[in-house]
């Protein structure tokens, strides 16, 4: 797959020179407050520091090394947090750059008419508005987002997709949609202005990646409830310390009661800052790997509702299947010679240049060895595909040769006087059954047979859909065919269900009745007709090459307009929520470890018992809870990769996922801090820092 | 532990689970609406209350009438209680002539006994009259029980329904709750109590002649009738001999039914079901331990029953047996363990045939540590508070135990309906939190889990520890705080940490040693109880509003089970995690420090 963003290092030099420098920009209290964990890390880091004035002014309660040490920790704690969201940001920004550079400052060639011929002049792009007609000729770039209202020509849109191969687009039809800063490689059109200056997908694209309009999802806001309302618990455990501490020392008669300069250090330590400190980062990050895929979501809510879809609509062509249907053998009616069948079903097709046409031929070629004939030189008129008539094929020496549905077939030979017979019938509903679609072939009142045209189900698509089912997702093939083919091909391909003969109408009603039965539901669309469905669906990815109101009726536009991507898009976001809530319990079960490091450092002066819990034999209290804060500090660090990476998604099942994640990041959260703490004791120590 | 105590535990638990289900089941109808075999004899009087006080029996209540109405019938009931304790002297039914109760004791009280807490500044049988028990606290045990039920069944019925507005009618609620289940089981268990020797009568206090006359140091008092002090502000003592006694008596039998079965603790006599007329043989202890947890355990099946999925209410119960076996293990073997500073004395604590062994002080010696301290794990866990013993006389661990299972936030069986909507609390942070880390926004029992259920959940969670974590501190900061506690150093810590603990978590139970009745504490354990009560109430019935309106999403294999082994453990995990990161820093000042100086000291 072509990607049009190239790879970054996940620590590219030149991202991280600028995360340095934004992560100081970002101590901005007006920035911190939107996160009321760091926050209360910048507030706390502020008064230690007040307190580290104060000792070197001579009245300390402690210190002023161990103070100003603990205090250049919690300013790390929150650079820290700081760099991790700049990091990420600084992914969508170096991407954003690149998008920019391509929508240099356009000039657009404003038609006073829209038509072709008329006179235009040339106007800056960002002065067109909506339904402004302008034309684009070879070389020119697209200056707007538009459709096109005359004309045909092939265009470069590798800078919005990464794909070099042009694409054709004309007037009228499901490929009349341009792109800004596309590029016409030949020939010209006309195109009509769709979205003002300012709103063309390409700003779009660059908001989006930039992480510009982020907004919190709805899942990401519960979640900071949770974290705030811990952070609020741990304010009133520490703080209530403060008395507890008087009263101890009163009661006990030894000891001095514990310090600010401590009591922050544990706060610190015990609200989650690990989570909160990554959480706007691993947000970002979901968008950017959206990216990567080479999808544009409009909004994080999307993304993060991508993780939550029960079912999937699956257009059957194109997606299921591959494109065309292919000719896989000729029935022909009783006393007709089979190779009398595919003679007249060639020539039937030798003008057709449909890929059912010219599958026709290939077979009659592999079948039998007849030659292509030119149908010119045979004197042969062609009778194209109607929607009145359905049916094609050539009139020939006063024969009429058509093929087509058997229902048109049989009205066609019924009104010449033929009859169709039983044989042909059974053929028909036979293929039909089997999942395959039925051409009846007929030379003027005579039937000669049946074509069995068949689906091709893309390979490896059983082992996705089963793959899904184990995600809880369902999957439902949408298709125009008859309710036996649907079901024929459905079986085959593996799929849960199916609506056949679909209509715009059919589609919206099933969206709908899926979703007030609380499920929700997500479908890829390209054609305008899709427009309604996808406005419905909870998670609807256009394809980039469809229409505009499809792209503007979706959540996500895929720029490589593959539809099997929405089986990745899911998995994006399933990763999103996946890593917040595996951080979380991470950073909650790191407290039990920083308890045992500090209470007892706290209070070993009071009560000396205490001392027995401290378990990790720290060399000196003040050892132990600089131990702990530089831990604190240096996870954030840590786990910046995995919070941009994503925690890994594997469709194992709701709950071997949970007893994987609980193993991992739930009990690893809790020895994690013991063995870290313990090193960086020891590392003090040998640095005679302790 | 010894064998004996095992198969206790074991026959206890049996016992519990065992009716739990047939009453369980019971409730579901009682509060679907539905016939539940009483309503043929009942239902008359059911009818009559409502049109007596014009309820419209049919019409429901959405989440904010709901919580009015609760909050409305709760602060009528405070006031009732509240004039009754001050006006006692002039009403009927107090053959002991017992005088007004004073102001912030009445406060205390009212608020404790409408909060289903029964924290008990005064000594009943010296306190309240006939009157003031029967038609005050009495009424109360009933009512703010059912109180918490109808809570529970509002919160249910928002699980269960699907894009609705409306939960119920809490007058309903109340009155069934309290006409077809607290009345009956009631009734049986008075009944029971009695053939075992628990008093009930109206008759006054009776005088008896000791059997053998004794001889007591009294404490000298001068004209205006307050102790003589000596030069070291020791009081002065004289020999004084006592031939007579006072038997309190009074309606005990029924009262002591409800206390039981509504876990609301609050004792007719002072020394609570340690009392031999509250609680006279090893039978009537059985059937008194049994009673506290019996409804809450029930609840759970109730609501597995109402949620049509009977699993996931095995799975909160099993959270909960699972929690109460490991804290009723720690606390019958520390405490038949005993004393090591005794031990290195040379005293003889082991269990035998002539001895129950272990540590006495404060325990009955009909009871013995192991009834006594399943009694204390059981009464802690349900936030019912009565006593068998005194737990300030605990060894440190075995009195950690308790404290920690009032601050875990009753939910380990916990009050009647308050236990489980508390551990619904949990179940939806567990639920949300699990949810993630299986790539799913979170949802329970097929509704999803929104901002507005975290912000909900998380007040019922982090308001009850505010409330004790605030309370001691402001309690050691103040000299008339610090002067409530009967012990030095860590104990008196404990005592503090305790009481808050008991009253922020409407459990009621006391560490023996805490002067509780001055207006310090009178006024700030009435306030920990109130927002302890009410509010987590209102957010639970926010909650309920809440998941009403939402509509159900089947489920399907990316959902997560919540009836599963795993998520029993995740649901416990997160219980005591919660509890154990707010308090280890309070804890480890207190018991854990005496603990710790103790094991130093027999060393």
């Amino acid at each position: 797959m072509p990607s049009r963003v190239q790879a970054l290092k996940l620590f590219e030099p030149a991202i991280v020179r600028r995360a340095i420098l934004d992560s100081f920009a970002k101590l901005d209290p007006r920035h911190q407050v939107r996160n009321p964990v760091m926050f209360v890390t910048e507030v706390v880091s502020l008064l230690t520091t007040c307190l580290f004035v104060q000792a070197l002014l001579g009245h300390g309660e402690a210190p002023a090394g161990f103070i100003l040490a603990v205090s250049a920790w919690l300013w790390f704690t929150v650079l820290f947090a700081n760099f991790a969201e700049a990091m990420a940001e600084g992914r969508g920004k170096a991407q954003a750059d690149a998008l920019r550079r391509s929508r240099k400052q356009l000039v657009a060639k404003y038609l006073a008419e829209p038509r072709h011929g008329a006179g235009w002049a040339p106007i800056p792009a960002q002065m067109l508005h909506r339904r402004d007609a302008v034309l684009v000729e070879a070389g020119d770039i697209i200056p707007c987002d538009g459709e096109v209202i005359e004309g045909i020509a092939s265009v470069d849109e590798s800078v919005i997709t990464g794909e070099s191969a042009p694409v054709i687009r004309e007037s009228g039809g499901d490929r009349s949609a341009v792109t800004a800063g596309t590029r016409v490689l030949s020939d010209w059109l006309v195109v009509s202005v769709m979205a003002e200056a300012g709103e063309t997908f390409l700003d779009r694209m660059i908001a989006m990646v930039e992480g510009a309009k982020r907004q919190r999802t709805p899942n990401e806001i519960a979640l900071s409830i949770l974290l705030a309302a811990l952070t609020i618990v741990f304010l009133l455990a520490v703080a209530t310390l403060l008395p507890f501490s008087l009263y101890s020392v009163k009661v006990a008669g030894q000891g001095l009661p514990t310090t600010v300069t401590v009591l922050v250090a544990l706060l610190v330590c015990l609200i989650p800052t690990t989570i909160g400190g990554l959480l706007s980062a691993i947000g970002i990050a979901g968008m950017d790997r959206m990216i990567q895929a080479n999808v544009i979501a409009t909004s994080g809510r999307a993304v993060e509702a991508a993780g939550d879809v029960d079912v999937l609509l699956l257009d059957k062509t194109g997606t299921i299947t591959l494109g065309n249907r292919q000719a896989t053998a000729f029935v022909p009616a009783a006393r007709v010679r089979e190779e009398e069948l595919a003679d007249a079903a060639q020539l039937a097709s030798l003008a057709d240049e449909t890929p059912e046409g010219r599958s026709i031929v290939v077979l009659a070629k592999e079948r039998f060895g007849l030659r292509g004939r030119d149908v010119q030189s045979l004197g042969a008129t062609f009778v194209p595909f109607s929607a009145q008539t359905r049916m094609s094929g050539v009139n020939l020496d006063g024969r009429q040769i058509r093929k087509g549905a058997a229902d048109a077939v049989e009205a066609f030979v019924t009104a010449q006087g033929g009859a169709f017979d039983g044989s042909v019938r059974a053929s028909v509903d036979r293929i039909a059954k089997s999942g395959g679609t039925p051409l009846v072939v007929a030379d003027g009142p005579r039937v000669l047979g049946v074509i069995q045209l068949k689906d091709i189900v893309k390979g490896g698509i059983h082992e996705r859909f089963a793959e899904l089912r184990t995600m809880g997702i369902k999957t439902v093939m949408i298709t125009g065919d008859n309710p036996l083919t649907a079901a024929a091909i459905a079986a085959e391909a593996g799929v849960d269900d199916f609506l056949a003969e679909a209509t715009p109408e059919t589609k919206l009603r099933l969206i709908r009745e899926l979703q007030s039965g609380g499920r929700l539901v997500a479908m890829t669309g390209d054609g305008t007709n899709d427009a309604p469905a996808l406005a419905q669906a909870d998670v609807a990815v256009a394809m980039n090459s469809g229409t505009q109101a499809a792209k503007e009726a979706g959540n996500m536009v895929d720029l490589d307009s593959n539809p099997t991507k929405l089986i990745e898009v899911v998995e994006i976001g399933k990763q999103l929520l996946m890593t917040r809530g595996s951080l979380t319990t991470f950073s909650i079960a790191n407290d039990v470890a920083k308890y045992f490091a500090i209470i007892p450092a706290m209070f070993v002066a009071t009560y000396p018992q205490l001392g027995a819990l401290n378990v990790m034999r720290l060399a000196t209290p003040a050892s132990a809870v600089m131990s702990a804060v530089i831990f604190n500090a240096l996870i954030i660090i840590a786990l910046i990769p995995l919070a941009l990476r994503g925690v890994e998604y594997r469709p194992i099942g709701a709950a071997a996922l949970l007893r994987r994640n609980l193993l991992i990041y739930g009990l690893g959260g809790i020895v994690a801090p013991f063995v870290g703490i313990k090193a960086i004791d020891l590392l003090l120590e040998l640095l005679h820092l302790a | 532990m010894t064998a004996l105590a095992v198969v206790q535990l074991l026959i206890y638990l049996g016992v519990i689970v065992a009716l739990a289900k047939p009453l369980g089941l019971y409730m579901a109808r009682v509060y679907e609406g539905r016939s539940c075999g009483l309503d043929r004899v009942l239902g008359p009087v059911e009818r009559l209350l409502y049109r007596a006080s014009g309820v419209k029996a049919g019409e429901e209540m959405n989440w904010t009438q709901y919580a009015i109405a609760m909050l409305l019938f709760n602060f009528l009931g405070f006031l009732v209680l509240y004039m009754l304790q001050r006006l006692q002297g002039v009403l009927l039914a107090n053959p002991q002539h017992l005088s007004a109760v004073a102001p912030d004791l009445a406060f205390n009280t009212a608020i404790s006994f409408v909060t289903n807490t029964n924290w008990q500044n005064y000594s009943g049988e010296q306190t309240m009259s006939y009157l003031t028990q029967m038609f005050g606290l009495g009424v109360q045990n009933f009512v703010s029980a059912a109180s918490g039920m109808a809570v529970l069944a509002a919160l249910i019925r928002g699980i269960v329904r699907r894009t609705a507005s409306t939960l119920g009618n809490f007058w309903v609620d109340l009155v069934r709750s309290t006409l077809y289940i607290l009345l009956p089981l009631s009734l049986l268990l008075a009944l029971a109590l009695v053939s075992q020797g628990v008093v009930q009568t109206f008759s006054s206090y009776k005088k008896v002649p000791l059997v053998e006359p004794t001889v007591v140091d009294q404490p000298k008092l001068d004209a205006s009738g307050s102790p003589i002090k000596d030069a070291q502000g020791n009081p002065v003592t004289e020999k004084a001999t006592v031939k007579e006694q006072t038997l309190a008596l009074g309606p005990v039998a029924s009262q002591i039914a409800i206390k039981q079965l509504g876990t609301n603790g609050g004792g007719f006599y002072n020394t609570n079901s340690a009392h031999p007329f509250e609680n006279s043989t090893p039978i009537s202890n059985f059937l008194e331990v049994v009673a506290i947890p019996l409804i809450s355990a029930a609840l759970c099946l109730t609501f597995g029953q109402m949620v049509r999925d009977r699993r996931q209410g095995w799975a909160i119960l099993a959270a909960m047996v699972a929690i109460y076996l490991v804290a009723a293990v720690v606390v019958v073997s520390t405490e038949q363990h005993g004393n090591p500073l005794l031990t290195k004395l040379g005293a003889d604590q082991r269990a035998s045939a002539t001895q129950s062994g272990g540590n006495m002080e404060g325990k009955e010696v009909r009871f013995g540590p192991a009834a006594s301290a399943l009694w204390a794990a059981t009464t802690t866990g349900t936030s019912n508070g009565s006593v068998n013993s005194m737990h300030d006389s605990f060894t440190p661990l075995g009195g950690l135990v308790p404290m920690l299972m009032m601050q875990l936030g009753e939910v380990v069986f916990g009050g009647v309906g308050c236990g489980l909507y508390g551990m619904l609390a949990f179940v939806i942070v567990a639920v949300f939190i699990a949810g993630l880390m299986v790539g799913r926004t979170p949802e329970y029992l097929g509704k999803k889990i929104g901002a507005f259920e975290m912000k909900m959940a998380s007040l019922v969670i982090l308001i009850p520890p505010a409330a004790v974590l605030l309370g001691t501190a402001v309690a050691v900061a103040t000299s008339t705080g610090q002067a409530g506690a009967s012990n030095p150093g860590a104990h008196g810590f404990s005592q503090i940490l305790y009481a808050f603990s008991s009253a922020s978590n409407n459990n009621g139970s006391a560490f023996a040693g805490i002067n509780g009745n001055t207006q310090f504490y009178n006024f700030t354990l009435g306030l920990a109880m109130f927002f302890g009560r009410f509010w987590t109430k209102i957010p639970i019935l926010a909650i309920a509003g809440s998941l009403a309106a939402k509509k159900l999403t089947p489920a399907g294999a990316g959902t997560l089970a919540t009836h599963t082994p795993l998520f029993v453990v995740l649901l416990i995990g997160t219980i005591v995690l919660v509890a154990a990161l707010t308090f280890i820093p309070a804890l480890s000042l207190g018991p854990i420090v005496e603990h710790l100086q103790m094991l130093a000291a027999a060393r």
